[in-house]
């Protein structure tokens, strides 16, 4: 049956006012019969996004001894021997506030920021990385590494200790500084910003 | 704010700059040989006359290519737009998520919407467009798009916006064909570019009037827009808009990527005012480094838009904001889109302050920089040295010397 996708449920929740609406108006709405069924095995390969709670960390681990060495031979070419004065955004904050400004690349939150310092989440480090550094070379880390770069990052920003290992279960729980640093705006269709008020 | 502005004219002399940049002329006077255009050239993808010479320019503090070759932010030249449609070659582009731009072959792209779904698919571009098309009209505007009192031009002050004709499938409807699960309530969409810029959208504005786009102004989508595939998300800040789309992932919860994170604001108050663009207008003439060539009749124009919906009226001041008449709206008037607005005006040689102020259809007046600054329980004086809170729709003041000469009066 292509025109609906799941009659049954699209009757019984027509049936259950004032909850169904908007469940019905989706189930009702026609098949065109496009698109291909990916597998689970394609869907997992492409799906690189971790959430928050780290539900898609792969299985691995790392510390941040282990992530220094690799700091060393993958990343200081842009983001500088020291996690700041490269070329790339700056990853460790300085002890003492550098002659001149680093770069502000992206987010330009401000000068200064750093990541693991700014991040809401530990997982936001970890994804990132693994989608997109080292930049040219992205989707090479394997997760062993990932776990142990983004552990040096956070140790050298004072975060995690030393000897604090990361793995699907520790990563998520890390107590980042800015954990309560962010509001999520509500939205609705059809409503204004709080101001400016109608005059 | 923000590091001191670089010599711009350094990065337009540039002729590597400037080649990367898309497509951009060096203007140094000379007039371009056309002779140097095959007849097959020229007629194949027209071209506009070398008498035309407007161009995109890199946005200040952030040199654009930087030295990885990355696109940053380019601006549209505004101060000689006409009409509300952006041309392609124009539209301002916003990648600062590490991105060259990217060389997609459609016929190998991919769209895959998973997760919280009953039945994930993969669509191909030729799938997409077996599905009913839309076209509508948006405006897409970076939250970077803010004056400050350096800037110059109206290029400089409002040139991270556009608005183009855009042709595509509703989300929604891919959406009803993956079938949403119970619990699902934001959806995250990825670029195919180098960094995979992905950021997290309500599922309600999904399912509201977000648009799986290939067409752009009546051809594919251009590469620094996105080629062959990109989001819109009427109204919302630029950056929700990704590019190069290739996935979108249905989940129960803010994902907080790496794009999220950069544009997260602590302050309720004040991250209620962005995401959204609040109403919007402004003067592009005259406006900033433009010069009157005497007294007489003139033709007050601007740009008037807003993420709330439509422009419901627009009002200019030509004496400092002490009153105000309504403009013309010259031009279609499209919800959440740029909308063209002008007023006959006379100068006799007095040295005037023009600004403009746009109300949209949900009453929504665009305020001033005082206005805001009251509501902040801060000081006019504030901005000199931070930006606006929230996405900055502030009122867009320009003087007008007695020379004629136009300047940006925002303090
Ligand atoms: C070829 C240069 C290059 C290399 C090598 C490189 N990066 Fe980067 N990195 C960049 C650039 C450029 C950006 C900014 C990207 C943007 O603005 O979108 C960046 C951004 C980042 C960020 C986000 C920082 C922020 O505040 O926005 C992190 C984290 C990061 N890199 C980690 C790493 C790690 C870990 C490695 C080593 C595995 C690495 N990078 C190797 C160029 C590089």
């Amino acid at each position: 049956m292509r025109l609906f996708s799941n009659p049954l449920r699209c009757l019984i929740l027509g049936a259950v006012a004032g909850f169904g609406l908007f469940r019905v108006a989706r189930a009702q709405s026609p098949s065109y019969g496009l698109g291909t069924t990916p597998t689970p095995a394609e869907i997992h390969a492409w799906d690189i996004s971790i959430g928050p709670e780290g539900k898609e960390l792969p299985p691995g681990s790392g510390t941040a001894n282990e992530g220094a060495q690799l700091f060393a031979d993958k990343c200081t070419a842009c983001h500088g021997a020291t996690g700041w004065g490269g070329p790339a955004p700056m990853l460790i904050k300085p002890a003492t506030k550098p002659q001149k400004p680093l770069p502000c690349l992206s987010p330009c939150i401000g000068p200064g920021n750093v990541m693991a310092l700014h991040s809401p989440y530990a997982t936001t480090i970890w994804d990132y990385i693994h989608r997109a550094m080292p930049f040219g070379q992205e989707g090479t880390l394997k997760p062993d590494e990932v776990y142990a770069l983004t552990a040096f990052l956070l140790y050298k920003n004072g975060v995690i200790k030393q000897d604090d290992v990361l793995n699907q279960q520790t990563l998520p729980q890390v107590k980042m500084p800015n954990r309560n640093g962010y509001a999520i705006p509500d939205w609705k269709p059809g409503a204004p910003r709080p101001f400016p008020s109608e005059r | 704010m923000g590091p001191k502005k670089p010599n711009r004219r350094n990065f337009l002399k540039s002729g590597a700059v400037a080649a990367a940049a898309g497509a951009v002329q060096v203007t140094t006077g000379q007039t371009p040989d056309a002779g140097t255009k095959s007849l097959k050239e020229l007629i194949a993808y027209g071209e506009r006359s070398h008498y035309v010479t407007s161009i995109r320019e890199p946005v200040d503090a952030r040199p654009s290519p930087d030295q990885f070759g990355l696109t940053f932010h380019v601006t549209t030249p505004l101060q000689d737009s006409v009409g509300i449609i952006t041309p392609s070659s124009l539209h301002f582009i916003g990648t600062h998520r590490g991105s060259i731009v990217p060389d997609i072959d459609p016929k190998q792209h991919r769209l895959l919407i998973h997760g919280m779904v009953d039945r994930p698919l993969e669509f191909t571009m030729d799938e997409l467009k077996r599905f009913p098309s839309v076209s509508r009209v948006h405006f897409i505007e970076c939250q970077g798009n803010h004056s400050k009192a350096e800037d110059k031009t109206v290029q400089d002050t409002h040139g991270l916006t556009s608005c183009s004709e855009w042709t595509g499938v509703l989300l929604s409807l891919l959406l009803n064909q993956v079938g949403v699960q119970k619990g699902a309530a934001w959806v995250v969409c990825e670029g195919a570019e180098e960094v995979k810029g992905a950021g997290s959208i309500r599922l309600s504005k999904a399912m509201d009037d977000c648009l799986v786009a290939y067409g752009q102004n009546g051809e594919p989508v251009r590469p620094q827009q996105g080629f062959p595939l990109r989001l819109l998300v009427p109204g919302f800040e630029g950056i929700y808009n990704t590019k190069w789309l290739r996935r979108i992932k249905v989940v129960d919860r803010y994902y907080m990527t790496y794009n999220d994170y950069g544009h997260i604001s602590k302050d309720e108050e004040i991250a209620a005012l962005t995401l959204q663009w609040g109403p919007k207008s402004v003067i592009t003439f005259p406006s900033g480094g433009q010069q009157l060539p005497g007294h007489g009749t003139y033709q007050i124009t601007g740009l008037a838009w807003s993420g709330g919906g439509a422009v419901r009226r627009v009002e200019i001041s030509t004496d400092g904001g002490q009153t105000w008449k309504d403009a013309e709206i010259r031009g279609p008037v499209y919800p959440k889109a740029h909308t063209r607005f002008g007023m006959n005006w006379r100068w006799e040689g007095e040295e005037c302050v023009l600004q403009s102020r746009c109300t949209d259809e949900l009453g929504q007046v665009q305020p001033s920089r005082a206005e805001l600054a009251k509501f902040f329980k801060v000081s006019v004086d504030y901005y000199k040295t931070h930006g606006t809170q929230g996405t900055d729709n502030t009122i867009q003041p320009w003087r007008v010397a007695s020379d004629g000469s136009v300047h940006n009066a925002i303090v």
